[in-house]
């Protein structure tokens, strides 16, 4: 029992260790673009389009990859940076759900045909989870 | 310790970024001192969670053992696997990448394929990380988005098993 806990923590230690570098990365190069990139920027990606913001997002999502601890820091300085909640849920859905950087490992063991139609489907779904979400927390809030 | 390929390009990733601090703080010094103060808020927010999701890790790696869950994944499993997907899907904790040989496997065995899309829709919902996401997008939120992904991970499943067996 004793040993078994013991490698849990080693497993736990050794899977953070393994992300720490990239989050470091990650919360670095944030805090700099935060203080190098104009606020205006992002509404430059951005149009403030219910119909185009979402699919912007899940395109981002997919497209970038990592920890989703990342993506919820990105995610909240992309609300506070005045993008909308329906865009920003896309991206973090696409984020975990859809893996471009993943799709060759994917289609290798689990097939071409799988892989590349999971991944449509689930980032057409980034569109729709996130619509449906945002519908629901502002009808309950 | 052996450092892995991802845990290196980590480093290089990091290293980067350090030295595209140096270069702005040659050239830009104002936007370091900006950038240091919003990264030591960010850091604030982090730590206490960090540790958190430390303890939740060893939690997760103590009680889950991924042997004990391949059987659940089994053909003759019926309408039960579907939850079952859900679950193990949610608790299961590593890189994804990690999975696809068991996933293989099973899918040689005859595990729908739905399953494991659904298996691996679930992945991102990440038990030890609610309390960050909390934090930062509040608490009705992330219960409504989680609850809303694992209804749609069920409908990507169906799609996606359903687009398979009309392609075949």
């Amino acid at each position: 029992m004793q040993e078994d806990l013991k490698q849990a923590v080693t497993k736990a230690a050794k899977g953070l260790f393994k992300t720490l570098p990239i989050l470091v990365g990650v919360v670095l190069l944030v805090s700099l673009a935060n203080a190098l990139i104009p606020k205006t920027v992002y509404k430059a990606v951005f149009r403030g389009s219910p119909l185009l913001d979402p699919l912007i997002g899940s395109t981002i999502g997919s497209i970038l990859a990592g920890n989703p601890l990342t993506s919820y820091i990105i995610g909240g300085e992309l609300l506070k940076q005045g993008v909308s909640l329906l865009a920003v849920t896309a991206f973090l859905v696409a984020w975990v759900t859809v893996g471009l950087v993943q799709l060759p490992a994917e289609s290798i063991l689990l097939g071409k045909r799988f892989a590349i139609t999971r991944n449509i489907v689930s980032f057409i779904f980034a569109i729709i989870v996130a619509i449906v979400t945002v519908a629901i927390t502002g009808w309950i809030t | 310790m052996k450092i892995s390929e991802e845990s290196r390009a980590g480093w290089y990733f990091s290293g980067i970024v350090i030295l595209a601090y140096i270069i702005v703080g040659i050239f830009k010094p104002a936007a370091l001192t900006a950038s240091f103060q919003f990264l030591w808020s960010i850091i604030k927010k982090i730590i206490p969670i960090f540790i958190l999701i430390f303890v939740l890790m060893v939690l997760v790696n103590y009680f889950v053992k991924p042997k004990k869950l391949v059987k659940y994944f089994g053909k003759k499993s019926g309408v039960f696997s579907w939850p079952v997907a859900i679950i193990t899907g949610i608790i299961s904790t590593g890189p994804i990448y990690l999975w696809y040989p068991l996933l293989n496997e099973l899918q040689k065995h005859g595990v729908r394929n739905g399953l494991i899309a659904v298996f691996l829709y679930n992945r991102a919902i990440k038990i030890p990380l609610l309390p960050l996401f909390i934090l930062y997008f509040g608490f009705v939120y992330v219960i409504i988005l989680t609850f809303v992904m694992i209804i749609a991970s069920i409908f990507n499943g169906i799609i996606v098993e359903k687009v398979m067996e009309v392609r075949k």
